[in-house]
């Protein structure tokens, strides 16, 4: 899918109105290979940003008032005072169950409540006792728990450091940062530009609400390294942004997106960590408005050569990151977790909002896509190319040209007249098939989806109270308010069997366009302030997304009673995410680069609990050479969701098209995933069971190796498998690093051995995808690759037995049904291995 | 060393045993049923080892080609052998063997997945065999047709070329009448320059004599006109009260300004008049039309581009180059007519700028019935001429069209030649389709719109053994971030001459089928089933 240039130079009207258009051509090619940044905000132009950004380190005007303070079992609460308007805050600080730091901070009494982001956590957080060490007029000493970790609170300037031993693991407000706008009459005090009021290109928002914007600096002394807070196309490791604009989160639909940068993308997930070869921490800022993160260094920009110098003259300046925080509205809610190691930070995360949902089986194959298959003969013939040519898949998907004039649930009466049979026919070959289905509603009185939104008020409403409209893939669109139980329990129901004419069990759903997308938006997207309830859209934005899939896999599961795993694909996202299904990184294109970025994208995503991740297999945008569609296959064919997609306007990439030779090659690359399937379902049952992430970058495995810090052009899965995908074009080799100096690695191809702790050359050919096997494992494998994923369920597995140099190994087997919530219910088979003494067992 | 090993969990293997059929192991065609021995060791068809029979189909792979489990889904790159009794045998991938899907019309492919098959071949084998029949009754008319349709291409081949020949015959002829008549022509155009240069050389000093006349008229009205004092002499101050005389127009006209356009003097009479008048009649506003502007400032006038204009429009794209021939063509031929039009209209200048001069001296006298007589003969000797080359050009055309017809690739046998200038068209619910063989491939909305050009002629494009069972039209109208749009014609053997589909299987990447006698293949004799195939 894509933004507005291809809707306007879509078939039809180049059909009909060829000469027309032609002026307006030149002006969409004359731009088109990157982004039009000037569509979208810089801090500068987003009034509460640079309103925030203003604010310099130094003196803080906010002061804890000792005297306030509360100290029950569970919480310690505290009002601070903003000395220069005397507005009060109140803040509560929890010790949760897991090692993990929650600090809220709200107005003492808000003219109004400020908005508290709900649904995302799976619970109200457990908490542990606190209890008071010392006070004085200076401040207030916590223990946080049995170990020697301690809260400081100093009273002026408000300041928090979280301390371990003589060790600060974090500091807040240490750089006087604290902003907290409190909510006011308009007449109250002197106005700045865009505080009530400010516009964007033709569009203007009306904020009747005034200034609310939040924020907050973070100090992580020792550390040189932040990770996370996707989705952005950059680096694993994240980037200082003193010299340009902070990271932002906001889920836009951004056309043709440029890579290294910090514009926001489709989803949002405000979770960062923090990594030293010594500990892993993580701050989740719990806030679902426009968010902006500011990372500086005083490392960077240093060369190697500068650290050495520090080093060898003693320089006693630790390296320290901090990190600025800022919301448009809503108040301050942030859990520290304080690790110590990745995997502990992992868990932590996945206490507070839940771990990845186990997919079904077959959706860890191969996915065929493209905007669009045409009609059931497009679909019939693709579906016999694939046996034709011998190369599984498990689901072939539909773009919205499948649909009845774009009213989602419906099916074109022409092109797909009976999608049944259509089912059916897939079905018979134990296949599936996925269809879109976006949240914006055409607004037609003919449409019973519309109808019954209508006339149950489910629409998001606009700022004078009557239903929001903007313009999507089916021109005039309304907007469910997905933010209601209501709404969502109704849109869950439309997936019934009875209510979604010509769905079948093997019929599955995609959302795209959640963020939301709204062609003729601010921002290609919904107003601030347009209305949720009492909440404006402002309040709950990067929410929309999640909500969208929450319904929408609800809905797949209750068609089936609750009994069938749902598999939905989301295209916006939020922290919490993961509960619901799959993310891919949007509209990417068919260029090296992007190839590249989907390593670290993918990455990023999953250190922040969405394992999941996947990026459109041969480029959404343009055509891929066929070395690059190569390649990308044998990339995809190793990341967690592995799907081909293509635009509307590009040629037909199926597999077979491009020359035996190449078909070849992608076949291998397909039927290698195909047989690390039983790899791939026990990974994501581990991380199902334990939030670990699926694709893991070499850190989290060897977290006191720095030289695995920054890598994102390789990657593991699971512990055991280490993965340097081909991304250069025309490359001869590549040198993957092999980390840790006791391990050993097979090249799982030639199993070969190699040390680790290296640098290792590998020589390639067009055949070759660079992956090792951990000495030490056993992984489970089914040699037998057929037609789909459910043709092997009854096939033997084959375990791949790499002994370490002491000649041992261990590994596990997962096994259930595949596609239902019976393992919920112990329905499975779960065995450890291990071998030593040349003795295979398995408990 | 060995560390890294194989090995297979007993807890999950399927219990698959060997279950030899009546003569051979299951999945073994009959072809090689003599390398599979009960008792004896079976080597791997490759030759790259040798093991135990009771290995043979015992659901594990031990022949790196898949030989000893023909009947198994055990090795990746095995094939299982249907007899499909009643249909056409089969080899299908070994991973298709229970995996639950029924591939074997005689379901001896799911003997241990619990696949519910039916034995369909004998109802396959019967369609296969109406659908055959059909096909190849379809075949039989169509090779008839297409015998007619050779011979009839002969015969019009030979008529081209009896044609062609007559051309160039007429040809040769033609060429020598042109140069004739060029020869009258120019003698006849030589005399007509002369007296219509002389006529015009008259014209042209009468016109000055008319000129000057006016002029000096208009210097007197002027003197009256400044004259204020009517005392004979403009002085100084009458002029000054001229401000658009002021020589530098710098607002304000002085004295010594007015001074010196009166040559020096503070006052000039009517004779010395004379020469002032001409340093100031092109600025001179009259006293009765001040307001009007001087001319030679009215807005430029629109040139007459309108017409082009539209032409773009109708053809926004650049790459018809056949239609913009034919417009230089016609621009041609009008500035041919313009050439007549000297000779019918009266020799009025065809700019509107000069019109506007002219309207002073009033038009240009008719000929004198000598010139007019001249031009009369010129123009007839060109007419003629014209008209010869015309004549020429037109056999010209015809000739390379025969040639490039002639020369064209029509088949092997020239079948296809019929299609030739002809067009076909095909209605689905959006579009009216439109493939005109060797021509052009178009679509054009059925309720209104423009015609989108889906590409034009290209080259036969099938595979090398049958080169002309596709066609492919390239270089259509062109799509955004995209190729310009292209049509695949494929040919099948029908009766009727009919596109039967159109599709667009990828962006502007057009699919056309297409049927035809010309493409049908002459029938293999067909007797009831087919032995060579059934296996019972």
């Amino acid at each position: 899918m894509s933004w507005m240039c291809s809707v306007m130079c879509r078939g039809l009207f180049l059909r009909r109105m060829g000469p027309v258009l032609l002026v307006w051509l030149a002006v969409c090619l004359g731009g088109t290979w990157a982004v039009d940044k000037g569509n979208f905000k810089t801090c500068e132009q987003s009034a509460f940003c640079k309103r925030q950004r203003a604010i310099k380190p130094g003196e803080s005007p906010y002061r804890a008032l000792l005297e306030t303070m509360e100290l029950t079992n569970t919480r310690l609460t505290l009002q601070l005072i903003n000395d220069n308007n005397k507005v009060r805050l109140l803040l509560e600080l929890y010790r949760l169950q897991g090692n993990i730091t929650r600090v809220k901070i709200n107005e003492l009494k808000p003219l109004k409540p400020r908005y508290e982001v709900p649904d995302v956590l799976i619970r109200e957080p457990p908490t542990e006792p606190l209890s008071l060490l010392s006070q004085d007029e200076n401040g207030v000493v916590l223990s946080l728990g049995p170990e020697s970790q301690r809260v400081i609170v100093s009273a002026r300037p408000f300041r928090l450091d979280i301390v371990e031993g003589r060790d600060v693991l974090m500091s807040l407000n240490s750089r006087g940062l604290l902003g907290f706008e409190h909510l006011r009459m308009q007449e109250e005090e002197k106005v700045e530009d865009g505080m009530w009021e400010e516009t964007f290109k033709s569009h203007t928002d009306s904020k009747p609400n005034g200034p609310s914007a939040v924020s907050l600096d973070f100090s992580l002394p020792g550390v040189e390294h932040v990770y996370g807070i996707p989705e952005h196309a950059d680096t694993l490791k994240l980037k200082t942004t003193d010299s340009g604009d902070p990271y932002r989160l906001y889920n836009l639909d951004v056309f043709q997106y440029e890579l290294y940068n910090p514009m926001a993308l489709y989803g949002a997930v405000p979770v960062m960590l923090a990594h030293n070869a010594q500990r892993t921490t993580g701050i989740f800022w719990l806030n679902a408005a426009e968010t902006w993160v500011d990372i500086s260094s005083n490392t960077a920009g240093k060369t190697v050569f500068g650290k050495m110098l520090d080093y060898v003259q003693g320089s006693s300046e630790t390296p320290q990151t901090d990190v600025r925080w800022i919301s448009e509205s809503g108040i301050i809610d942030v859990f520290l977790m304080l690790g110590p190691t990745p995997r502990e930070v992992f868990s932590q995360y996945a206490s507070l909002t839940g771990t990845q949902a186990f997919p079904p089986l077959a959706s860890l194959g191969y996915h065929q896509c493209r905007w669009n298959y045409n009609d059931q003969e497009d679909v019939r013939s693709v579906d016999a190319g694939f046996d034709e040519h011998d190369i599984p898949y498990d689901f072939i998907w539909l773009d919205i040209e499948h649909t009845d004039g774009k009213r989602y649930f419906t099916w074109d009466p022409h092109k797909f007249a009976s999608p049944k049979e259509m089912l059916q026919g897939l079905m018979d070959k134990k296949r599936k098939m996925v269809a879109i289905v976006d949240p914006h509603i055409k607004i037609d009185t003919n449409y019973k989806i519309h109808n019954e939104i209508s006339s149950r008020g489910f629409y998001v409403k606009n700022k004078d109270g009557g239903d929001y409209e903007g313009w999507c893939w089916p021109g005039s669109a309304g907007y469910p308010d997905f933010t209601r139980p209501d709404m969502r329990a109704w849109w869950a129901s439309q997936f019934a069997y009875d209510q979604y004419e010509g769905a079948m069990e093997n019929l599955y759903t995609w959302n795209d366009m959640n963020e939301p997308s709204v062609f003729n938006g601010p921002e290609v997207t919904m107003h601030k302030d347009a209305l949720h309830g009492a909440w404006e859209h402002r309040d709950v934005h990067n929410l929309y997304g999640i909500y969208v899939h929450m319904a929408t896999a609800q809905g797949l599961i209750e068609r089936s009673g609750g009994v069938e795993r749902p598999f939905v694909l989301t295209r916006a996202f939020f922290a919490g995410s993961q509960r619901y299904g799959a993310v891919w990184t949007g509209d990417n294109a068919a260029e090296w680069d992007h190839l590249k970025i989907s390593i670290p994208m993918c990455l990023s995503l999953s250190l922040v609990g969405i394992s999941f991740c996947g990026a459109d297999v041969g480029g959404f945008f343009k055509s891929p050479s066929t070395e690059l569609l190569v390649r990308w296959y044998q990339t995809g064919a190793y990341q967690p969701f592995f799907r081909a997609h293509a635009h509307l306007d590009t040629p037909r990439r199926e597999p077979w098209l491009f020359g035996p030779e190449n078909t070849a090659l992608i076949r291998e690359a397909v039927r290698q995933r195909y047989t690390f399937l039983p790899y791939w379902y026990q990974l994501f049952y581990l991380a199902y069971h334990t939030g670990e992430p699926v694709m893991r970058p070499l850190w989290v495995e060897y977290p006191q190796d720095p030289a695995t810090f920054a890598l994102d052009d390789e990657f593991l899965l699971g512990r055991d498998l280490l993965v340097h995908p081909v991304t250069e074009e025309g490359a001869r080799g590549v040198t993957a690093y092999l980390p840790g100096k006791d391990e050993v690695w097979f090249d799982i191809h030639t199993f070969q051995k190699h040390n680790g702790g290296q640098n290792l050359y590998i020589p390639v050919t067009m055949s070759s995808i660079p992956v090792f096997q951990r000495g030490g494992s056993i992984i489970p494998r089914k040699l037998r690759v057929r037609r789909s994923s459910a043709c092997m369920e009854d096939d033997p597995y084959t375990l791949y037995v790499a002994l370490n140099n002491q000649r041992t190994a261990e590994g596990e087997l997962y096994i259930d049904d595949g596609h239902t919530f019976n393992y919920e219910k112990k329905e499975f088979i779960h065995r450890r291995f291990s071998f030593s003494n040349n003795v295979l067992s398995s408990v | 060393m060995v560390t890294f090993g194989h090995f297979v969990l007993p807890l999950l293997l399927l219990g698959g045993a060997i279950t030899v059929e009546v003569q051979r192991p299951r999945g073994v065609p009959l072809s090689k049923r003599q390398f599979y021995e009960e008792d004896k060791p079976f080597t791997c068809l490759d030759g790259s080892r040798t093991v135990a029979f009771d290995r043979v189909n015992d659901d594990y792979c031990d022949c790196p080609d898949g030989s000893d489990e023909p009947g198994t889904a055990a090795c990746p790159n095995g094939n299982f052998h249907c007899t499909n009794a009643g249909f056409r045998p089969a080899f299908i991938p070994s991973s298709r063997v229970n995996d639950g899907i029924c591939d074997c019309c005689d379901t001896t492919d799911e003997y241990n997945s619990g696949a519910d098959c039916q034995n369909t071949c004998r109802e396959m084998g019967r369609k296969e065999k109406e659908e055959l029949q059909k096909l190849a009754e379809i075949a039989e008319e169509g090779f008839l047709l297409k015998k007619q349709l050779i011979q009839e291409a002969k015969h019009g081949l030979e008529e081209k070329k009896t044609k062609l020949e007559e051309f160039q015959k007429n040809k040769k002829d033609l060429e020598a009448n042109v140069e004739t008549l060029r020869t009258v022509k120019e003698t006849a155009e030589q005399p007509e320059r002369e007296a219509k240069e002389r006529h015009l050389k008259a014209w042209e000093e009468q016109k000055a004599a008319i000129r000057l006349e006016k002029d000096r008229a208009r210097m007197v009205e002027v003197l009256v006109e400044l004259d204020d004092d009517a005392d004979g002499f403009v002085s100084v101050a009458e002029l000054q009260s001229h401000s658009e005389l002021d020589p530098d127009s710098d607002g304000s006209f002085t004295e010594a300004e007015a001074q010196g356009l009166l040559r020096g003097m503070d006052k000039v009479d009517a004779v010395v008049f004379e020469t002032v008048w001409n340093n100031i009649k092109e600025k001179y506003v009259s006293e009765s039309n001040a307001d009007i502007p001087p001319p030679g400032e009215t807005p430029p006038e629109e040139t007459p581009d309108i017409v082009s204009e539209n032409d773009s429009e109708n053809y926004p794209d650049e790459d018809i180059p056949e239609e913009e021939e034919d417009d230089d063509d016609e621009d041609d031929d009008e500035d041919d007519d313009m050439d007549d039009g000297d000779y019918k209209a009266p020799p009025t200048t065809r700019t509107d700028e000069k019109k506007k001069d002219d309207d002073d001296e009033g038009p240009m006298p008719p000929y004198d019935q000598e010139t007019q007589a001249l031009i009369d003969a010129a123009q007839k000797a060109r007419d003629e001429f014209n008209e010869a080359e015309k004549a020429l050009r037109e056999v010209e055309d015809q000739i390379r069209n025969l040639e490039k017809e002639i020369s064209f690739d029509f088949g092997p046998s020239s079948e296809f030649a019929y299609l030739y200038s002809q067009c076909y068209e095909l209605t689905t619910s959006e579009y009216v389709y439109r493939l005109c063989p060797f021509n052009k491939v178009s679509q054009k909305p059925k309720f209104g719109g423009s015609e989108t050009s889906l590409g034009t002629w290209g080259k036969w494009a099938g595979p090398e053994d049958n080169i002309h069972s596709v066609m492919k039209y390239e270089n259509g109208m062109g799509c955004w971030q995209g190729p310009s749009r292209s049509t695949t014609v494929k040919l099948t053997c029908g009766k009727e001459t009919v596109v039967t589909s159109t599709s667009e299987p990828s962006r502007c990447e057009y699919l056309m089928e297409f049927t035809s006698p010309a493409i049908c293949q002459e029938p293999a004799r067909f007797d009831s089933g087919h032995p060579d195939h059934e296996e019972l």
